[in-house]
């Protein structure tokens, strides 16, 4: 396959849809912008797609905790090919409120029975929302998405990104099947001792349990991420363009030229 | 059945509003330690089994992984138990009416669960301990909940069932109006809220003689929101006699002959070159971007709701001013957001409040969040911004939002059509602010809070996202003929000024409600936010109904443009109301305002007891640095500015925080609304209250200096830059008052003339005042003049920022340093009044901003900084700070043109005219027209080429030690480490 199909999926309060689409098309791939609504129509549609991708923004509002009611509609009415996407061989993006929304259904974290939802990402320990740049290392070569990238300088934008597993067990559990993707990292780019030793605010901006930015899927081809990518694709979007003398694309671009290259 | 659902944060997670609760409450000084709980809740009201609301409550409302919830009927006791040493449970709902999102959310999701409820409202509960008893009514007004919008219950909550609106049945109402004596008229004035002068009731009662007729309420409503301050602008725009010592001078239109007759001179000498599309005509002001795109800009202010109500008033004042670009031609595409503020000092003491007044830190928290959470959801970046502290400002604090918009070239006019369908889309209406367009032009006294409560409002976000997404839509498929928003005055002033030359007949029965009762006079006045006027041709109605529907955005009919010149109202077929759209709208009589000017002499800075201040000895200069740096105005407002999304729509480029650390403080914003070019946007602000108590017309030309020149000092073209005015003032009925105001008007004609940055929007907002109980004498805020600038960069990696780069790098100060203390930052942190007020050569400014221009086009500034508040000291160490590098300054050959009137013997320094210290004055003046720069020593010849005939000089460089330093003739005057300055600067607000 020559040029992958993105399907970005807008919903009311979506708003980071324009630039992500942008962020797919300068890496190479057709992005098409849908709302939920048309999908919720035509499932079926699904299928002409090779990425899936639910940008930021406050889908419905957050009203009921962020990403929830595009979550639950996802579960009522996608759930089954969404389901067969996966199996399909094909990625699944969620950045920021997309990434909540995926926690708040089985795509991305199976659920258990009884228990239910494996972690969730709750307000951030400081109680409200910030919008600030964070250093990211990447754990492992589990993730499609992340391939070739060892650290990130991305900006967070949000209020509820704190990363809570459902136990200390279930976390564990996580990690060692390596599907904790994406940690905080120092901002002076230490390596910092040890690396899932909680960092202190600002280097984790909300708290998250072992400094988690970002999960994938037993797959690596499903991943949610809190910090967005797509936000430094350009060299004026690092926040010191203006110091820096070498000419960077932006350290977000690697992680869509991957799920591009990945159909090549 | 009525069932409630609490929601606790489970065992082991943090309780935040717990802790923002207690935060407060110590802060104001209500309860030194006090515990609290929270538990967010929901009342559901339907047709539900216990099972089905658990359900609900574990997959919808509740997040299980971080939550427990409680589920049972209101009243049931297992929701009154008091956790352990906990003394009161406080309950705060929603006042039945009021807005609340969250709930609309929830009844729209359950029904994704084919379940059945009725109504949903959301709920707060506290459990608190640690405060006396006769203090916990305290605790929930003034940190719990606010008596504008809510209601609190102390105790077990018994609620039968949720109000849902009683259904209206139509009865005409009708004013006898034409047998009033005048003091009948302006009795039913006030106490309707019409807020109406007695000439203008006699007109109205004149012209309904005329037609042998009594008013309908609703044509008497009609006509005060028409002619109310707020929608008309009387004031400004009206006859006004003018006196100053340089004589008199009469206005026809004070506003036409000052500052749209400097956007007139200023398109005129461009002639071809024009690039100002569309002034002072639309919502907002329209100028040319590139070859496909016009870029719009507005800022609105919402002071006194905010007042009430901070979240709400801020929340519907961002997303009120968002829709005036999306009102503008045929629709802008919003790309960001600004906002200044004016407030109190946060730590006013509570007991000295007057009653009816929130606390300064409670209003600042609350507009900070409803700008935050209406911008963020809205998808728009708030990028730039300010805040001012004064006292005055304590019973009326000033919100400024403003809003920029991108729109193509060709969608830049609209024009409604004879025939063309009027059709309601977004919101429903409801009560929410009624008579908020009068009550703007009010003063506000210590019962606002009650008497107006229904002019406060609680906007909802996403309800104005999904219209935003499906206008664009229609816009592009060429689907109407023309939009406006419905904001003061609501259908009334949107569908009155989108007729008035053509006639309009409104069906309002049509019009969809959110609840049950609502009067055909409430639904035409409501103010009701998300809601927009369409103007829709008959054979596109069907097409732009379903692309509404398809988004699941109501579209509705509710009218007809027809030429028939008036405005007729029905209601169910009964006519309610039938003007002539002339008298509407040119009805108004005309009154002459008489404004007079009066100098004050300008006197040497002085302390209290009169003594100048030069003769009281050594000044400590880093002390007065530092506290410049920590004072209120010029602190770092970072706690303010990360809670703002400034990087969504992928366009940032200059941050508001800039520099190493990304925590220095930007002159201005740039962006790219354009992901796919290079051309930048550039926003910045102007403003100081502070100059305005010695002249307001050099605190006019100064703001318009600074706004200027924060754009120039980011890299923007200064041929290419357009002014907004917001003039907030106080009671203009003084002479006084109205002849400061005048004064400040005919500063901003002759700066825009001399700079050619031509204005092409504004707005005002008079009667800023408040009179608390028992005062005779109002509080008037200070003259405050908002200038927002909207610059333009050809290829924005061509911008600079103000953090110092590198070590060796040389330190030049651009333009001329005079002894203009009055109104300064060193004034302020000193305790001095009087001295000069600083002025603007503008000729001078020109020239300037054109050379410093070229350098930062040709690439030879490595950081620029505008001089404003603390003059160049401020602005040098902020530069260090930014940079987290040292600097060695020498002020010696700082251009100046100080005049010493007393040299002493021994001491390198000579006292001024106005009573300062030379060294004093090159420190901390706060002369215009100054930039900073930083030049690699290999670019300093090509730099001072181009900055010939600007006085220019080089003043030092930037140390890799992070110490900063300042000489004067080799003597030290002030010394600090970079961390001092940082965290000098950082502490103050670092909530």
């Amino acid at each position: 396959m020559a040029q992958p199909s993105v399907l970005v999926l807008r919903a009311p309060g979506t708003n980071c849809d324009q630039e992500t689409a942008y962020a797919f098309q300068l890496a190479g791939a057709k992005a098409e912008i849908l709302h939920i609504n048309r999908l919720l129509e035509s499932p079926a549609q699904l299928e002409r797609f090779q990425i899936l991708c639910i940008p930021g923004g406050f889908s419905y509002g957050d009203d009921l905790g962020a990403g929830r009611i595009l979550g639950n509609l996802i579960r009522h009415h996608l759930a089954e090919q969404i389901a067969r996407f996966k199996t399909h061989d094909k990625l699944i993006l969620g950045i920021c409120n997309g990434f909540q929304v995926l926690l708040k259904t089985d795509v991305l974290l199976d659920w258990e029975p009884r228990s239910g939802p494996k972690a969730t990402l709750t307000y951030n320990d400081s109680g409200r929302y910030e919008d600030r740049w964070v250093r990211l290392r990447v754990e492992g070569d589990k993730c499609v998405f992340l391939q070739g990238i060892e650290t990130m300088y991305l900006p967070v934008a949000h209020a509820e990104g704190k990363f809570v597993a459902r136990s200390p067990a279930v976390f564990e559990q996580l990690q060692a099947a390596g599907q904790l993707v994406l940690r905080y990292a120092p901002l002076d780019g230490s390596p910092g001792a040890n690396p899932t030793a909680p960092l202190p605010f600002p280097d984790n901006p909300n708290g998250s349990m072992g400094n988690v930015a970002g999960v994938c899927d037993s797959t690596g081809r499903v991943l949610g991420l809190m910090p967005h990518p797509e936000r430094h694709i350009d060299r004026t979007h690092h926040p010191q363009w203006t110091r820096i003398a070498s000419s960077t694309t932006g350290d977000g671009r690697q992680l869509f030229l991957n799920a591009v290259k990945y159909f090549r | 059945m009525l069932w409630e659902v609490d929601i606790y944060p489970a065992p082991g997670q943090l309780d935040i509003a717990a802790r923002q609760a207690a935060a407060a409450a110590a802060a104001m000084g209500l309860a030194e330690n006090l515990s609290a709980a929270s538990v967010r809740g929901f009342l559901i009201q339907g047709e539900l089994d216990r099972s089905q609301v658990e359900l609900l409550a574990a997959e919808l409302l509740s997040d299980p992984v971080v939550e427990r919830t409680v589920v049972a009927p209101v009243g049931d006791a297992v929701l009154q138990q008091l956790p352990a040493g906990m003394s009161w449970i406080v309950h705060v709902l929603p006042k039945p009416g009021v807005m609340d999102p969250v709930a609309q959310s929830a009844l729209a999701a359950i029904a994704d669960f084919r379940l059945k409820a009725e109504a949903v409202r959301t709920l707060k509960k506290y459990f608190v301990a640690g405060v006396d008893e006769d203090k916990l009514a305290a605790l929930c007004w003034k940190v719990l909940a606010n008596e504008a919008i809510e209601q609190v219950v102390i105790g077990p909550l018994r609620l039968e069932r949720l109000e849902l609106g009683a259904p209206y049945t139509f009865k005409l109402v009708t004013i006898p109006i034409r047998q009033m004596d005048d003091a009948q008229l302006e009795q039913l004035s006030r106490q309707g809220q019409l807020f109406l002068s007695l000439a203008e009731m006699q007109t109205i009662r004149q012209y309904f003689r005329g037609l042998g007729r009594d008013p309908t309420d609703v044509e008497l409503e009609s006509l005060a929101q028409t002619w109310s301050e707020h929608c008309s602008h009387k004031t400004l725009t009206g006859q006004i006699d003018y006196r100053d010592p340089e004589g008199r001078r009469q206005f026809g239109n004070m506003l036409r002959e000052t500052i749209f007759a400097a956007t007139h001179e200023v398109r005129r000498r461009l002639g071809a070159d024009d690039w100002c599309v569309s002034v002072f005509e639309d919502n907002a002001g329209i100028v040319r971007f590139d070859e496909q795109f016009n870029v719009v800009f507005k800022v609105e202010t919402h002071n006194h709701p905010s007042a009430l109500e901070p979240y709400g008033g801020a929340n519907t004042g961002i997303g009120g001013v968002i829709r005036d670009p999306m009102g503008t031609g045929l629709g802008a595409k919003p790309v960001c957001n600004t906002d200044v503020f004016c407030f109190a000092p946060p730590d006013t003491p509570l007991d000295s409040l007057p009653p009816g007044v929130l606390h300064p830190r409670r209003i600042m928290q609350g507009v900070v969040a409803g700008v935050r959470d209406y911008g963020n959801r809205m998808g728009i970046p708030t990028v730039n911004g300010a805040v001012y502290f004064d006292r005055r400002y304590l019973g009326n604090p000033l919100v400024y939002c403003g809003n920029v918009g991108l729109i193509p070239r060709d969608k830049s006019f609209k024009q409604p059509q004879p025939g063309d369908l009027i059709v309601a889309v977004g919101g429903r209406t409801g009560r929410d602010g009624i008579h908020g367009a009068t009550f703007s032009s009010a003063e506000l006294t210590s019962q606002s809070e009650t008497i107006s409560g229904g002019a406060v409002q609680i906007g909802n976000a996403i309800t104005e996202k999904m219209l935003l997404d499906v206008l664009l839509a229609a816009r592009d498929r060429g689907l109407y003929n023309a939009v406006t928003d419905c904001g003061a005055g609501g259908f009334s002033s949107a569908v009155g000024e989108m007729g008035e030359h053509i006639g309009a007949e409104v069906w309002l029965e049509r019009a969809p409600v959110k609840y049950e009762g609502l009067s055909y006079t409430e639904i035409w006045i409501s103010e009701s936010q998300e809601r927009m006027v369409l103007a829709v041709p008959p054979d596109k109605w069907e097409e732009l109904h379903r692309l509404c529907r398809s988004e699941d955005v109501e579209a509705t009919v509710i009218g007809q443009f027809v030429p028939t010149g008036r405005l007729v109202l029905k209601y169910d077929g009964h006519q309610v109301a039938d003007l002539a759209m002339d008298f509407l709208h040119d009805g108004r009589p005309t009154v002459v305002r008489e404004a007079v000017y009066h100098p004050a002499p300008i006197v040497p800075l002085h302390s209290a007891d009169g003594t100048r201040a030069d003769g009281a000895g050594p000044v400590d200069h880093r002390a007065v640095l530092l506290g410049i740096l920590g004072s209120l105005n010029v602190c770092s407002k970072h706690w303010i500015i990360r809670q703002y999304d400034h990087e969504v729509q992928g366009g940032s480029v200059v941050k508001p925080l800039v520099g190493l650390c990304n925590d220095g403080p930007s002159d201005a914003a740039v962006l790219r609304p354009r992901l796919d070019s290079r051309r930048g946007l550039v926003v910045a602000c102007g403003m100081n209250p502070c100059y305005g108590d010695l002249d307001t017309y050099w605190m006019a030309a100064s703001a318009i200096d600074e706004a200027v020149r924060n754009c120039v000092a980011v890299g923007a073209d200064p041929t290419r830059i357009a002014l907004l005015d917001n003039f907030c003032w106080g009671a203009t009925d003084r002479p006084e008052t109205l002849g400061s105001l005048v004064r400040a008007a005919l500063a901003c004609h002759d700066m825009a003339v001399a700079l050619g940055t031509p204005f092409i929007s504004g707005k005002d907002s008079l009667n800023n005042e408040f009179r608390p109980a028992g005062a005779a004498q109002p509080i008037s805020i200070p003259p405050s003049l908002l200038i927002s600038a909207l610059g333009q960069v050809d290829d924005v990696s061509r911008c600079v920022t103000m953090d110092f780069k590198e070590p060796g790098n040389l330190v030049y100060i651009v333009g001329l340093t005079r002894d203009e203390l009055g109104g300064s930052h060193y004034a302020l942190v000193m305790g001095l009044s009087g001295g000069q007020v600083p002025k603007v050569e503008p000729q001078a400014a020109r020239r300037t901003f054109a050379a410093v221009h070229r350098a930062i086009a040709a690439g030879l500034v490595r950081a620029c900084h505008d001089l404003s508040e603390g003059g160049l000291a401020v602005a040098a160490a902020e530069m260090s700070l930014a940079g987290r590098l040292g600097a060695r300054l020498e002020l010696e050959d700082v251009p100046h043109d100080v005049s010493i009137s007393a040299g002493q013997s021994g001491r390198q320094t000579g006292s001024t005219v106005l009573g300062a210290e030379l060294v004093t004055v090159l420190l901390f003046s706060e002369s215009n027209t100054r930039l900073l720069c930083e030049v690699r020593p290999a670019d300093a010849p090509a730099f001072e080429q181009l900055l010939e005939g600007v006085p220019t000089a080089c003043i030092g460089q930037v140390t890799a030690e992070p110490l900063f330093e300042i000489y004067h003739r080799g003597n030290p005057l002030l010394q600090a480490s970079v961390d001092q300055l940082k965290t000098a600067w950082q502490s103050p607000l670092d909530w």
